[in-house]
């Protein structure tokens, strides 16, 4: 690599090595959620609800279970509500358990009814045709205005928390309100007042890699879990919840994971392979079918908004307004709360008051999907905000520097921030040539910004010195997109040892404290700082063997470029001691040496983006091509700076895809109509330009090298970003999305 | 009814085994021959992790019968290096950090393979049409367009 | 389910005369297998074409006429030194179908015996006036292609038949074909609307016309109407609008997941003008 791709403070920090897990990964290697197999193993398979809302009347099994190659049944009846080891589940578990196996009632369309073990994946899928399933279809209701309206069949009685206004409709679960100031008072102030409804449909992380898992459980209540997921040991907590056995007697080995994006947070199938287990005393391995990822795990909410804007003609915003109300399937938790708070957070606003509404429709169970709920409301304001520059004739850029969030600014959701990147991005969108480039006829360009709050979250790491000198660093946090090389950086900036002499795994529950889930981006910086502080950890002890080797105190000795010299002049005159050199002689100067670090890191950083997109729109059919995109954002510090590209150009990717092709149809019928690739429409390789990226780095306080996460920001502004574009080139408000080629045409026609 | 017997080669060895006529060569390859480079992301021929070459031709393993493989040659991800020399592809996919999850990387390259052996000098436009069955939801493909240009340009040097 | 392969058509036909239950016959299997996979069709007899002595073959006729076999796939067509010159709408079409992986294995007879309204290959044979053999118990018979489908996933093939060639007439002179779908990505989709055109010229005069349309009624439509409104004509922007509006006005599609009435109705006139601007340009020797 170049020197100039080095930072002066950092060593390693900042470059960009190959990706320890590259080899195995480029060699077909790498072992996947479905890469396993075990002696004995059985292949499961489960029987779905093609009912959207539908009263579960009575599951025949017999002739399943009489099937001579059927080795196991499980129903309902078999999970840990229903038998003897723990009676009663409350709360998310209980939801978490109702979807993974439908109770009385099938919610939606791909619910799960039953399942089988059997000697075959082909003869479980088989013997599922055997299952005798009685249905008494009730009434559904899947769009989220229609889920709220007085005559809405409801989903279930009860399901609604305290912070529901009275008088709501039954599938209005939870509500948020925030804000601070007088909008009524601000929009008197505005010169110009905009006030907007917008739409978006629920879309799928779509990873490429199906859910995928083997359990192994004994009726001794000690089991074994492979799967793919982004955190195995709330894959841990939740299976044991569900079987109704110990936490610790569940062991979970996390796959390499094909993408995640969020929906690989929670569990499906592997509570269901476990019981299949337990009751066939056998390995099962379960593997979803494309259909069954995208009909029954968690799509993200769609969502109705309604936005109002004041602004004077200077480009002061005197005060917003946002309504934002989310479906987000069977089961509460939408995010419209997230949606609500995230909406306006760029903005230094006087006045701003948002709601937000979870609702529930029969719908599979949303999960989070990259930035959760951030890029619908994203995409409502940032809309508004362009029209108000459209219209008073001001440019987009200035009028959010005019507005922007800074250090000290009271947050649109509470909080004060701290030092933020929000004016750095701006700033560098301005002075980007993409900008200033001229554009084609029929094209338009749209800009936005992107607000995440970023996460710590329960984090341990275990590191262990070796006696030839290198180190191995154990993490509980998936490697989602290359986090093992960012690990090794950061513990070799530490420890002052090359990069390739540093090995990191991802450990199972068994050989780990807890880690929360790869999500809230915050991988990098929160098993990044755990790292630092196990790799800390045991520089302490290495000082220490040096200061004792040389019969100095322990604080006489400091580490520098990886060896332990004396901490100054008065600590005497000692050869500085390389790691290795400590490390050989450790057994007999007191033992292995080892750092670790367990805590709930708190300051991860809000993490701020700003989006340049040119689209350009074929006027006869409505067809949309983006021709040129650019992200810029703020990294904190970029660790790896290539992977930080990666995040940054794969959430513009995923971004274009919501924002032109992607949703999730239902039919009348309640069931889902494009449960394949063929018609949930992703970017593919010729839909995309090459995506531009500029890496701002205003250091995040709360990390010791000053990461923020990267991985969620990147979605928020694109949804803004190409309809702004794309309106801009039309001629027309593109006010719901996708913006398909039908509805575009449509608007253009309406718009004469 | 009963299983029917296969032979055929796989990255050069001869290989048997026994398939129910349902099942795909990418079942027949991952749970009879333990090759579990190939994925299944779609099982419909949109995705192409799959992807394998038979007698030379690309095609999506997912969307052929494991019968059909008797008498052929096929080439899957497991046999693009050369023992330990990692194809330029494979190599440059690490350096670019063109895959980030890494599922769809086994078709990216038996795809580019195949591009590459067809069109040594592939224009962008051209690779990105010829992976568009290679669907990757993590990188936004930059960087694997990038990658396969950069490989082909260095095998254009190199030969 | 139960394998075949046999060795000759006489011997596929005889096989799917005597099945009992579902019978599929295999090509390129882009389709079956897909279909077999989701369980949305389980055959009890497939009966695979490929080890048919010939069935891969693409071949020109001493009268320039093109015998193609039904195990020819989109790449190969593409790949043809000579069939593209000939007819770059039905190759371009062929090669429109899914990826490369796709187009490794996908054939014209599978598109076209899928039945789907959408096929992109399908309007573009009609528009050249493609026809097919189909074997059967009692012999062979010759049939236009626009002739096979008879609704959604539905065809005119009995008990028993099957397609056993493909030919493709002679080009001749001062002719060209074109044929474009619209689509909201640019690979990998199923055609919304699709456009078919072939048309022969004198001078500048068309004289000779077959416009056809995709993916706007329960089967692809040869539109008589569209070829008046540009023979005789040299292709001007009025000849062009009326093509617009006869095409518009031959649809008779539905709302689905894929595009709406108006959508499909509206984009059917933009893509025949677009097509017949390629063929004419082709049929004037400036796109070869």
């Amino acid at each position: 690599m170049a020197l100039d791709d080095r930072k002066s403070d950092f060593t390693f920090v900042g470059t960009r090595p190959n990706r320890p897990d590259g080899l195995d990964k480029v060699t077909g290697r790498a072992k996947f959620g479905a890469d396993i197999s075990a002696p004995g193993m059985l292949h499961g398979a489960i029987l779905r609800s093609p009912h959207a809302h539908a009263r579960i009347v009575k599951i025949d099994t017999s002739k399943a279970e009489a099937h001579k190659d059927v080795k196991a049944v499980v129903t309902r009846a078999d999970f840990s509500d229903k038998v003897e080891f723990k009676p009663g589940l409350s709360g998310e578990f209980w939801n978490v358990l109702e979807n993974v196996m439908a109770s009385d009632k099938a919610l939606y369309d791909g619910h799960a009814v039953a399942a089988v073990a059997a000697t075959s994946a082909l003869a479980a899928r088989d013997a599922l045709k055997l299952i005798e399933v009685e249905y008494e279809v009730l009434p559904h209701v899947t769009d989220v205005d229609k889920a709220m309206a007085p005559d809405a069949p409801i989903i279930r009685e009860g399901a609604a928390d305290y912070s529901v206004p009275e008088g709501m409709h039954p599938n209005v679960v939870r509500y948020h309100e925030s804000g601070h100031g007088d909008v009524d008072a601000g929009f008197a102030e505005a010169d110009l007042v905009i006030e907007d409804s917008f739409a978006t449909e629920a879309t799928h992380q779509g990873y490429i890699e199906p859910h995928a898992c083997m359990g192994s459980l004994g009726s001794d209540g000690k089991g074994e879990l492979w799967c793919t997921t982004q955190g195995h040991w709330i894959a841990q907590k939740t299976c044991a919840a569900l079987l109704g056995i110990e936490t610790s007697q569940l062991r979970v080995t996390a796959s390499e994971i094909g993408g995640g994006f969020g929906g690989k947070t929670t569990v499906f199938i592997e509570p269901v392979a476990l019981a299949l287990s337990r009751k066939a005393n056998r390995p099962v391995k379960i593997v979803m079918s494309r259909s069954e990822v995208f009909r029954a795990t968690g799509p993200t909410a769609s969502a109705s908004m309604d936005i109002k804007i004041g602004m004077k003609k200077d480009g002061t915003i005197t005060a917003a307004q946002g309504i934002f109300r989310l479906q987000g399937g069977a089961f509460p938790g939408a995010p419209g709360d997230m949606t609500a708070m995230c909406a306006f957070a760029p903005y230094n606003l006087t006045n701003v008051r948002q709601v937000g509404y979870d609702v529930m429709s029969n719908r599979p169970k949303q999960a989070a999907y990259r930035a959760p709920g951030a890029p619908m409301g994203a995409f409502a304001v940032e809309s508004v905000l362009d029209e108000l520059c459209n219209q008073l004739g001001l440019d987009p850029v200035d009028v959010r520097l005019k507005n922007a969030a800074h250090e000290g600014t009271k947050a649109s959701y509470g909080p004060t921030y701290e030092r933020i990147g929000l004016v750095e991005t701006l700033e560098a969108a301005k002075a980007h040539p993409h900008y200033s480039a001229p554009l084609k006829p029929g094209q338009g360009r749209g800009i936005s910004c992107g607000f995440w709050f970023n996460h710590g979250g329960e984090t341990s790491v275990s590191l262990a010195l070796s006696e030839d000198g290198s180190a191995q660093v154990m993490v509980g946090t998936p490697d989602i997109g290359g986090s093992r090389a960012s690990m090794a950086l950061m513990a070799a900036e530490v420890l002052g040892i090359p990069y390739e002499n540093i090995r990191v795994t991802v450990a199972d529950t068994a050989t780990l404290g807890y880690n929360d889930v790869s999500h809230g981006s915050r991988v990098t910086y929160a098993s990044g700082l755990a790292t630092i502080k196990a790799a800390r950890h045991a520089v302490e002890q290495l000082c220490a063997r040096a200061a004792a080797s040389w019969g100095i105190p322990a604080d006489a000795v400091k580490w520098e470029n990886g060896c332990a010299v004396p901490s100054g002049p008065n600590a005497g005159d000692f050869d500085p001691r390389p790691l290795a050199d400590i490390t050989a002689h450790m057994g007999a100067t007191g033992g292995p040496i080892s750092g670790h670090f367990e805590a709930t890191p708190e300051g991860a950083g809000v993490s701020f983006g700003t989006h340049i997109v040119d689209a350009e729109v074929d006027p006869e059919t409505g067809k949309t091509s983006i021709t040129r995109y650019t992200v810029i954002q703020d990294a904190g510090k970029a660790i790896h700076p290539t992977y930080v590209e990666g995040q940054y150009q794969g959430g513009a990717a995923q971004g274009i895809g919501w924002a032109l092709n992607e949703e999730y149809i239902y039919g009348d019928d309640g069931r889902l109509q494009n449960s394949i690739f063929l018609d949930y429409r992703i970017p593919v390789a010729s839909d995309l330009p090459m995506i531009d990226t500029v890496i701002v780095e205003v250091p995040n306080p709360g990390h010791p090298f000053g990461v923020r996460g990267v991985g969620e920001t990147g979605i928020v502004p694109p949804l803004a970003a190409i309809a702004n574009a794309v309106s801009n080139a039309a001629g027309v408000r593109m006010k719901q999305l996708p913006m398909s080629p039908p509805r575009i045409l449509a608007a253009l026609k309406d718009n004469g | 009814m009963s299983k029917l017997h296969v032979s055929t080669t796989v990255n050069g060895d001869t290989v048997e085994y026994l398939c129910d006529p349902r099942e795909t060569l990418l079942d027949c390859l991952r749970d009879k021959l333990n090759l579990t480079g190939a994925k299944e992301g779609c099982g419909t021929g949109d995705c192409g992790a799959c992807s394998v070459t038979v007698d030379g031709r690309l095609v999506c393993s997912c969307l052929m019968l494991g019968v059909e493989a008797e008498g052929k040659q096929i080439e899957t991800v497991e046999g693009i290096a050369d023992g330990d020399i990692l194809h330029p592809l494979q190599k440059k996919m690490i350096e670019y950090a063109a895959l980030q999850c890494g599922i769809c990387t086994p078709g990216v390259l038996v795809a580019a393979k195949s591009l590459l052996e067809k069109n040594p000098n592939p224009t962008e436009e051209e690779t990105r049409y010829w992976l568009a069955g290679n669907l990757c939801r993590c990188t936004g493909y930059d960087k694997i367009i990038r990658a396969v240009m950069d490989t082909a340009a260095e095998m254009r040097e190199a030969s | 389910m139960n394998y075949h392969s046999p060795a000759s058509f006489a011997e596929a036909s005889a096989l799917a005369a005597n099945a009992t239950g579902i019978t599929r016959f295999l090509a390129g299997g882009t389709d079956v297998l897909v279909q077999l996979r989701s369980e949305l069709v389980t055959p009890e007899t497939l009966i695979d074409i490929k080890k048919i002595d010939g069935v891969s073959d693409i071949t020109q006729n001493a009268d320039g006429s093109w015998t193609l076999g039904v195990a020819a796939t989109g790449a190969e067509m593409s790949e043809h030194p000579t069939l593209g010159r000939d007819w770059p709408g039905v190759v371009e079409a062929m090669d429109l179908i899914g990826s490369t992986q796709i187009q490794g294995r996908a054939t014209l007879t599978g598109n076209l015996c899928n039945g789907s309204p959408a096929a992109d290959s399908v309007p573009a044979m009609v528009a050249a006036g493609v026809t097919v053999t189909v074997t059967g118990p009692g012999g062979d018979r010759e049939v236009a292609v626009e002739d096979i489908p008879t609704g959604p996933g539905k065809t005119s093939l009995t008990k028993g038949e099957l397609i056993s060639a493909v030919h493709i007439p002679a080009r001749g002179d001062n002719a060209g074909d074109a044929y474009l779908r619209f689509i909201p990505r640019t690979e990998m989709d199923i055609a919304v609307v699709g456009a078919g055109v072939s048309l022969r010229l004198d001078g500048d005069t068309v004289t000779e016309a077959r416009v056809s349309l995709g993916a706007v009624a329960p089967t692809v439509l040869l539109v008589e109407d569209c070829a008046e409104a540009i023979i005789g004509s040299t292709l001007d922007d009025t000849a062009l609008e009326a093509l617009a509006a006869a095409a518009s006005a031959a649809c008779k599609p539905i709302d689905d997941k894929r595009g709406t009435i108006a959508f499909r109705t509206e984009v059917a006139g933009v893509l025949a003008k677009r097509a017949a601007k390629i063929a004419y340009a082709r049929a004037k020797g400036e796109d070869l």
